[in-house]
């Protein structure tokens, strides 16, 4: 009996496309959507990202991201590195300046100053050049999607002089790292020319980047830290989590993309239970014989589920493949750089199919079950 | 409950509906179309039921064959009460007891002819290729063998009532209901189809019962019943005189 149910889906090509797509388009919206939404947030931890050596990172009590920080005395350094636990602590400066470009423009971009001697703060690879480029004096290293914005392309960016602040500064190599939340241009350079670069107050460390000894935990030494200096320790999760938290509470992006993925699921509803009401009526009098013929309501009820089942498996399957081109054809943009799909998130698109076969199909069902088989003679 | 021992069947009815009565809500009121029918319907024999337009025809052979319940009355088919039957095993006792035969076929139109014939037996349970196979034998007997791989709609309508009688007998059944069968037919179509069904379906444990207004075919009858507002008015070989 399930095999006839199958034929009478796949038999009427119209309603069953129609439900594949509904299923499929559903799928692909919420799963876009939602990865993009992840992805896009989760850039609100690209600064914390960027420096993987940082196992606790240091700050004013006020400061709250990487990009949204108050900058202490020099000497909380020192401070820092007298914790028992701490195998090493570095300066991390970071701010933002105005370049001008060779052709005049000015840009804001963002100044991230990394530690004169290891150069901890670095991402962790370039794309091109190498990290000891930055012990040359003046040069800075910038970032590759912040290269696009700069310059048409990577090759002609490496030897680039830029103005910054009335100071020369030098491009000698490119870093590749994860774009900021707002794709705004980074450059790289050391610490000490990094003073030069940002004119400022006389506080102007805005990190410390700290190590733990061996088998210590982040967690024990930031707590540590805290009690002994006063000042503001996070791990490295932690922070990056508070940088998703705050793109997430300062602007309207959930708002926006909640919308989207609700309105995914109400097409998908719209659609398939239109469509699946429609089929189940138009094989209403096929049901009907069967059930005077001798088939059960439960067996009706599976050879419905069975429809759903199909329709919610191809359907679900082709959404995904759609997201998944979707995010492989745009890997190149510079927007999506990074970008991958969160296992969770297929999950709740697989539940939000589900719950969308799961109402149609009780609504759908309800006609083919009341039908009395006394009606096949009318 | 097992259905398939009926004993003695010469000396059974095929069907016994006693004191049979039912009632439709029409609005605020209470419509009785069937008043206490009394009648047997005998196993070997092609019984008609003929009358006019909401006589209670469809009414009559619907509580007959199980799938609409008496207000009144009870019913036994080969001597089962089946409106004390449950649900499920009412289902059932369809299944493997009764074949139908609609007025507008109600084929299922993406499956094959044969399967659509072999319907009842793969409801049982039967192997969808076995069923085929014994669909197939009667679809050759019916005539229409050299179509069993086409689809319901690339056959004519006669042709398609007689896939819809291939699935009626498939299964064997001892009692087969047809509403209509020819009212969908062209005259000589109609006529082809009820001698067909006449030479396969009438057997000696086997009753069967036709509702028709197709006075053309009333000689195929060996009984004619006439219901006239829910009673019946006249039992016999025959028609009436005045019809
Ligand atoms: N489900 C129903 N609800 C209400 N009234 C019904 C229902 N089914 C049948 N009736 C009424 O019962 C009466 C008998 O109907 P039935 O279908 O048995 O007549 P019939 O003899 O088969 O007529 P026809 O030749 O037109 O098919 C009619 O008046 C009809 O309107
Ligand atoms: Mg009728």
């Amino acid at each position: 009996m399930l095999w006839i149910a199958i034929r009478m889906l796949t038999g009427d090509a119209q309603k069953f496309y129609g439900l594949l797509f509904g299923i499929g388009f559903s799928t692909l919206l919420i799963t876009q959507q939602m990865t993009i939404f992840v992805n896009l947030v989760e850039r609100g931890a690209s600064g914390v990202y960027n420096a993987p050596e940082a196992e606790v990172w240091v700050m004013d009590p006020v400061s709250r991201t990487t990009d949204v920080s108050y900058a202490m005395p020099g000497t909380a350094l020192d401070r820092v590195r007298s914790v028992p636990g701490v195998e090493w602590a570095v300066p991390h400066l970071r701010a933002v300046a105005n370049v001008r470009t060779k052709d005049g423009d000015l840009e804001g971009v963002g100044i991230v100053g990394v530690d004169d001697a290891t150069l901890i703060g670095l991402p962790e690879r370039m794309a091109m050049g190498d990290k000891s480029v930055l012990f040359a004096p003046d040069s800075v290293v910038i970032d590759d999607v912040g290269t696009t914005r700069l310059f048409p392309d990577a090759d002609s960016a490496l030897g680039e002089r830029l103005e910054l602040n009335d100071q020369r500064a030098v491009i000698r190599g490119i870093s590749d790292a994860i774009p900021s939340f707002t794709s705004t241009v980074v450059l790289y350079t050391r610490y000490s020319s990094a003073l030069n670069f940002v004119p400022g107050t006389r506080n102007r460390l805005s990190f410390v980047l700290v190590g733990v000894s061996e088998g210590q935990t982040p967690e024990a030494v930031a707590a540590r830290i805290e009690a002994e200096t006063g000042l503001k320790a996070e791990t490295r999760e932690e922070f990056a989590q508070a940088g998703v938290n705050f793109i997430i509470e300062n602007t309207g992006i959930p708002t926006n993309f909640g919308i989207t993925v609700f309105l995914g699921f109400v097409v998908g509803i719209a659609i398939v239970g239109l469509t699946f009401s429609l089929f189940l009526r138009d094989n209403i009098k096929q049901f009907g014989a069967l059930k005077a013929i001798g088939v059960t309501n439960a067996k009706i009820v599976q050879m419905v589920g069975v429809q759903a089942g199909m329709v919610g498996l191809i359907g679900y399957a082709l959404g995904v493949i759609g997201t998944v081109a979707f995010i492989k054809g745009f890997s190149t943009n510079p927007f999506f750089k990074g970008f991958y799909i969160p296992w969770q998130i297929p999950l709740i698109s697989l539940a939000a199919v589900v719950v969308i076969l799961a109402i149609t199909g009780l609504i759908a069902i309800r006609s083919v079950l009341n039908t009395e088989p006394a009606s096949v003679f009318r | 409950m097992d259905t398939s021992t009926i004993g003695n069947r010469a000396s059974e009815a095929a069907i016994c509906a006693r004191g049979i009565a039912r009632d439709f809500e029409a609005g605020q009121t209470t419509i009785r179309v069937l008043h206490e029918i009394d009648t047997e319907i005998r196993a070997g024999e092609m019984t008609y039921v003929v009358g006019e337009s909401g006589s209670g025809k469809t009414t009559l052979i619907s509580i007959m064959c199980g799938i609409l319940w008496p207000t009144e009355g009870e019913v036994k088919v080969f001597g089962t009460d089946i409106y004390k039957l449950s649900d499920t095993e009412l289902v059932n006792f369809r299944l493997n007891n009764i074949g139908f035969i609609f007025q507008q076929y109600n084929l299922i139109p993406s499956i094959d002819v044969a399967s659509n014939a072999a319907v009842p037996l793969i409801a049982q349970g039967v192997p969808r290729a076995e069923a085929r196979e014994r669909a197939k034998v009667l679809l050759d007997k019916l005539n229409i063998g050299n179509q069993a791989d086409k689809l319901p709609r690339q056959l004519s309508g006669g042709q398609q009532q007689r896939v819809a009688i291939a699935r009626a007998l498939v299964h064997e059944p001892r009692l087969v209901v047809c509403d209509e069968p020819t009212a969908a037919l062209d005259a000589s179509s109609g006529r082809r189809v009820m001698d067909l069904l006449r030479e396969v379906a009438v057997a000696p444990d086997r009753a069967c019962i036709i509702v028709t207004h197709d006075n053309r075919i009333f000689d195929l009858a060996d009984r004619i019943i006439v219901l006239e507002d829910g009673r019946i008015t006249h039992d016999g070989k025959e028609m009436p005189d005045g019809h």
